[in-house]
């Protein structure tokens, strides 16, 4: 009797506050060149998350209708942010005008520190952290790589943490390996998604094969050349990274090994050597 | 424009970063004088989150600063 053929396994669903995602691709929606452009793009990328955000209704304005129809018609579940809040104060009040106008306790917690960076605020962060999960928000913040952050993050009840790869929109990729190694290493049991800062497929791909549980991006796709066929290069890389580092990666050498069996070798003698 | 030039039972307050002079008395009022009853909206008025079934209970002083929001494209 033959043995089974060994079959690849799917890749491992990724969960977010208990709910289940097939992708783990969260992808936004800002800066597309069309309505129309964004949501074939959204479909490509198979992301089953995207962002969105909350911005001043002008009189008699009728935006903020025409977007939730576009959203509504992908079918997928929105993560609203608190882009460009600064202070505890304005982050708080967005995320519950959020959770009141798109229905969902979710946020995409930024507190920026300052413009030019936008990074974040790292303390204004656990501080409006704390307060919107006492308030019953599942909180995903954009934070660093640092530990003792993250820490403090988790006290507050965030269940998720979003370090940043790079500076949002500079598509530097991941600026410090060596810092989100050490973060994935340290938290292993805690969902980790790289938020910010990826530029190429291959930023991607490094993330998920170092065990990143998933990517956040925007800018990459919506100004790509293409973004539809860049939205697909994402997800290819990351379902490409994911089973990378589910099968496990070989281990680094510095010096050369032959591939190919060195017994048996023609025309090998020993005095060669 | 400053309060003192307003007319009799309106008040000066700032919707969005911008002056504006209304005769709305609550938020629900003000909603609706910019065209706004029953879109998909939030409110804050001074910082904090008005949830749209406290608007009509929520009264309009001078010099307020109201913020008006809908969903948009984020990232």
């Amino acid at each position: 009797m033959n043995a089974p053929e060994p079959v690849a396994k799917a890749a491992s669903a990724l969960t977010l506050y208990g709910v289940e995602l097939p992708s783990r691709l969260l992808i936004g929606t800002a800066q597309y060149p069309s309505p129309q452009v964004l949501a074939s793009a959204v479909k490509a990328s198979a992301a089953s998350i995207v962002t969105v955000s909350l911005r001043r209704e002008q009189a008699r304005g009728r935006t903020g209708e025409r977007f939730l129809e576009l959203i509504a018609a992908l079918g997928v579940r929105v993560l609203p942010n608190t882009a460009g809040c600064h202070t505890v104060k304005e982050a708080v009040t967005t995320a519950q005008m959020a959770r009141e106008v798109f229905g969902t306790d979710w946020i995409k917690l930024e507190v920026i520190a300052n413009d030019d960076t936008l990074q974040p605020d790292v303390f204004g962060l656990v501080e409006a952290a704390s307060i919107l999960s006492a308030d019953g928000f599942k909180v995903l913040p954009y934070t660093t790589e640092d530990l003792s952050v993250a820490d403090r993050l988790l006290a507050a009840g965030c269940r998720v943490l979003m370090p940043w790869g790079a500076p949002i929109g500079t598509g530097r990729g991941l600026a410090n390996p060596y810092a989100l190694k050490s973060m994935r290493a340290y938290f292993p049991a805690v969902p980790l998604i790289i938020d910010a800062g990826i530029g190429a497929p291959s930023h991607a791909a490094q993330a998920m094969e170092m065990g990143f549980d998933g990517v956040l991006l925007n800018t990459a796709v919506a100004k790509a050349g293409e973004p539809v066929r860049m939205a697909e290069a994402f997800a290819r890389a990351i379902e490409a990274g994911r089973a990378a580092y589910e099968a496990g990666l070989m281990g680094t050498r510095d010096m050369a090994q032959p591939s190919t069996p060195v017994a048996g070798t023609p025309f090998f003698d020993l005095d060669r050597r | 424009m400053t309060a003192t030039t307003c007319a009799p039972d309106t008040h000066a307050i700032i919707v969005n970063g911008e002056s504006v002079v209304t005769a709305a008395a609550t938020l629900e009022a003000l909603v609706a004088e910019r065209g706004l009853a029953g879109a998909s909206i939030a409110t804050a008025r001074n910082g904090d989150f008005v949830p749209a079934a406290a608007r009509a209970a929520t009264a309009i002083a001078p010099g307020d600063r109201i913020e008006i929001v809908s969903p948009r494209h984020g990232g």
